[in-house]
């Protein structure tokens, strides 16, 4: 079954349509997908947490994969003890093995 | 991991958009791990390599232009391309030719070829994967 | 390889371009011999429709002959087999009605999206 990784670049206050990429995350693995959403640049806004921030624990009980790129976090001055449930640091290295391994990777 | 060639798109013009700089640190990290990789910069992405990019002095900053040392796009790429090879891997920039022509950013620094949308094609059938950077 | 375009970013510089860039490297892909098919999202679901008209503009005296027809750059892919989707969710979110639409183009929901995307080896979101 292929896997997907997900580039998120906005925030929801950015872009309305941002739920709506969450939401795919989530069909995607209930479709039998491995799905790793990637925040990065200011997708990793709301990683801190937040009112809102609670999606990102709903989608890692739904087996998403969250991640929030540590240069990102760090450029916004948000450390990791005030990350959001669900959402894990990661380098983009590890990013890059993701799509080294073949991934499907949309750039949201 | 074995080595993989990767292809990516940008669109994006300089200094317009941190999809850029994000672009780049994906190239930067995919050649430090070995691997090949093909940029295909498409509409504003192929002023990133144009050859007469200069840097400037910043009284903002109050720094002249040696001190604000501006890292510009093409300087940036240039870099990339020489250090692709002492991981192992290569990078191949890909400007779409119509998109040069129209822009007028004919000169580009070395490296950097004319191609066109076939080229991305062909370039995605022999990768492992393609990432396509799309603009707003 | 069986390759998915999603279109999302809709009259962002077509009338300067003469065309809708994703569109256009579609078509110049195609005939190159890539098996690809388009996915219409957002506001973009708008190229679906029939009659845009982008004619008449003119700067200094200078006109634009040649506006960009986007009906027409779809309906081309079509004929040479490419299949081009949108989202019904969206284009019911702007009041578009299947009788707007080009003929040809087929709408899917948001929710079939998920299993949609396993049809194809590579998507590409422009």
């Amino acid at each position: 079954m292929p896997n997907y990784l997900l580039f998120e670049s906005q925030e929801p206050f950015e872009s309305a349509e941002v739920p709506r990429h969450y939401e795919l995350a989530a069909g995607l693995v209930r479709e039998g997908n491995q799905v790793t959403v990637f925040l990065i640049q200011n997708g990793v806004l709301v990683a801190r947490r937040s009112v809102g921030s609670d999606a990102f624990a709903r989608l890692a009980h739904a087996g998403v994969s969250v991640l929030a790129d540590e240069v990102s976090l760090k450029e916004r001055g948000i450390p990791p003890s005030r990350l959001a449930d669900g959402v894990k640091i990661a380098t983009l290295d590890q990013v890059v093995d993701q799509l080294a391994e073949g991934r499907k990777a949309l750039w949201f | 991991m074995a080595k993989k060639h990767l292809t990516l798109v940008m669109m994006d013009a300089p200094f317009e958009n941190a999809r850029t700089v994000s672009a780049l640190r994906l190239i930067d990290a995919a050649l430090r791990r070995g691997h090949d990789v093909t940029v295909f910069a498409y509409e504003g992405a192929v002023s990133l390599t144009f050859a007469k990019q200069a840097p400037h002095a910043n009284a903002v900053h109050g720094r002249d232009a040696v001190q604000e040392d501006h890292p510009l796009p093409k300087d940036w790429i240039a870099a990339l391309m020489g250090a692709a090879g002492r991981h192992g891997g290569q990078l191949e920039w890909i400007n779409c030719g119509l998109c040069v022509d129209e822009r007028g950013v004919g000169e580009a620094i070395p490296g950097a070829q004319r191609g066109s949308p076939a080229d991305l094609w062909k370039a995605a059938e022999a990768s492992d994967n393609t990432l396509v950077i799309g603009t707003r | 390889m069986k390759t998915l375009q999603i279109v999302t970013s809709a009259y962002r510089c077509n009338i300067e371009e003469q065309d809708d860039p994703v569109v256009w490297i579609s078509q110049a892909m195609k005939a190159a011999g890539a098996e690809l098919h388009l996915l219409l999202e957002g506001g973009a679901v708008n190229y679906a429709v029939r009659a845009q008209d982008a004619s008449g503009l003119s700067f200094g005296g200078k006109a634009q002959t040649q506006p960009p027809r986007i009906e027409d750059d779809l309906r081309r892919l079509l004929d040479k087999g490419a299949e081009v989707y949108l989202v019904q969710d969206d284009a019911e979110a702007r009041g578009l009605e299947h009788a707007d639409m080009l003929e040809g183009v087929k709408g899917l929901s948001r929710a079939e999206l998920p299993r949609f995307f396993g049809r194809f080896e590579r998507i590409w979101r422009w």
